[in-house]
């Protein structure tokens, strides 16, 4: 299990990391590394250069942007996790870190390198289309963003050019004080990868009425999706069980998923499993509301 | 190219090719074996290290990006020059609770379980266990290694001292 070989650069500004990516075509960025190193020990990946952003600065913080927290890219999954801004604005993403690999990959893992990889059982990119992050990227000196929702395309595959590097993620803070949250996966293993996973984040005004019900399942298709469910949801008088509308209307979003089939797990059982793990993380991202409103 | 890291307090200088793991740089330039070489792709846990004071995985870690931080592994695991066969309290709950039979996940164990002490000295058995979730034994079991680790946090609280201080 060794690498093939290849060259090592470590630059200290985003403008030299785009200049390197843009003269060598097979390059490959490594921030934290928990990914592309078994894939270069496996030889599955044989850059000629390897180029390391870990020494450029404004890649690592947390910044407060009013009405959005903003992750750099190099942030790592330990640091975001013990983060107070992260816990306070992000609770969902703070729930999801908690199943992202074990501590000592945490340690070193970055949110930013686990939304590239784009492992469609990966944690952090199912929190990133729940919410709809905006991932900010940098190429040939030119800045755009994608909208999370649009930046996955299939199984470790996304919008983002060979010559771009994702040097931050914003996501935009609850507009409501009622916020609820829900994370549910299941592995075979502790920390292993999700053979499907939900996620809910559920904003509701003080009268009690849900006012924005995000949910999205990742695992079981090429990568993490919204289930779109228009159900009106008042919690004024308390959380009662959840509606039948509801369970049907999460069942009805899971039919229009192509769902993948591997040697882990059947189609049916990963469909099975992902409308319960959505009708929990609802229930719970609910029964959060309803504590805060009593 | 040329790479200078300190491993247990002592600076490590050599001339490598980009590609070598810390892993590697530990156990074949730095000469310690206490790090053991285990699927060397980031699964199993054994090769785990102590990087500016958190448990990883060296083998995940290119020798590269290490420079400049302070690594220690189980040779110098509570940080005082110990003689051959001297333990430190988790290693010595390792061995009196059984938390070993094969030996070859102990060093990843035990500094696992060093990181987990130091954030929090008073885990319980479910934070135990998620701790050492990266890291495997096919011996034990883990029941045993479970029970070391909570006996260790005991002692390092000092609760197994005589109330007296005899």
């Amino acid at each position: 299990m060794k690498s093939a070989s290849f060259d090592y650069v470590r630059p200290d500004t985003l403008d030299a990391v785009c200049s390197c990516l843009a003269s060598h075509p097979d390059a490959r960025i490594i921030a934290g590394g928990q990914s592309l190193v078994p894939m270069l020990a496996m030889r599955l990946a044989r850059p000629s250069l390897v180029v390391d952003i870990a020494h450029i600065d404004e890649l690592s913080a947390i910044r407060d942007d009013d009405d959005a927290l903003v992750i750099g890219a190099m942030v790592r999954q330990a640091t975001a996790l013990s983060d107070p801004l992260v816990a306070t604005h992000l609770p969902l993403l703070a729930k999801a870190l908690t199943h992202v690999g074990h501590p000592s990959t945490r340690a070193r893992g970055t949110v930013g390198g686990s939304l590239v990889h784009a492992d469609p059982s990966a944690e952090i990119p199912l929190v990133a289309v729940t919410l709809g992050a905006s991932l900010r990227i940098r190429d040939a000196n030119e800045d755009f963003e994608f909208n999370a929702e649009e930046f996955f395309i299939g199984p470790m595959l996304t919008m983002i050019p060979p010559t771009a590097c994702l040097f931050e993620i914003c996501f935009r803070k609850p507009t409501s004080a009622n916020v609820g949250t829900g994370f549910h996966e299941i592995a075979a293993r502790r920390s292993d990868y999700a053979l499907a996973a939900a996620a809910a984040h559920i904003e509701a005004d003080d009268a009690g009425i849900v006012q924005d019900l995000r949910l999205a399942i990742g695992g079981i298709s090429d990568f993490p999706q919204r289930l779109p469910v228009d159900v009106n949801i008042d919690l004024s008088a308390g959380k009662t069980n959840l509606g039948s509308n509801l369970t049907t209307a999460i069942d009805a979003a899971l039919d229009s998923i192509d769902v993948v089939e591997d040697m882990h797990a059947s189609a049916s059982y990963r469909r099975r499993v992902a409308a319960e793990l959505a009708r929990r993380a609802v229930d719970d991202a609910l029964s959060e509301i309803a504590q805060d409103l009593s | 190219m040329n790479i200078t890291i300190d491993i247990n307090g002592k600076n490590v200088s050599a001339a490598i090719e980009p590609r070598v793991t810390l892993l590697d740089f530990v156990r074949d330039v730095a000469g310690l074996k206490g790090t053991h070489a285990g699927c060397e792709h980031g699964v199993c846990g054994a090769c785990t290290i102590l990087l500016d004071g958190e448990a990883v995985r060296s083998c995940l870690i290119l020798a590269a990006q290490a420079e400049g931080s302070q690594i220690t592994t189980i040779e110098a695991v509570d940080g005082t020059a110990r003689q051959p066969g001297e333990l430190s309290v988790i290693q010595d709950a390792f061995c009196e609770a059984h938390g070993l039979q094969c030996g070859y996940c102990t060093p990843g164990m035990v500094l696992a379980a060093k990181t987990l002490l130091q954030h929090n000295p008073t885990p319980s058995r479910e934070q135990v266990r998620e701790a050492i979730s990266g890291n495997m034994c096919r011996c034990t079991g883990y029941v045993q290694i479970i029970d070391a680790i909570m006996l260790a946090a005991e002692r390092l609280q000092g609760r197994n001292q005589p109330a007296n201080g005899a």
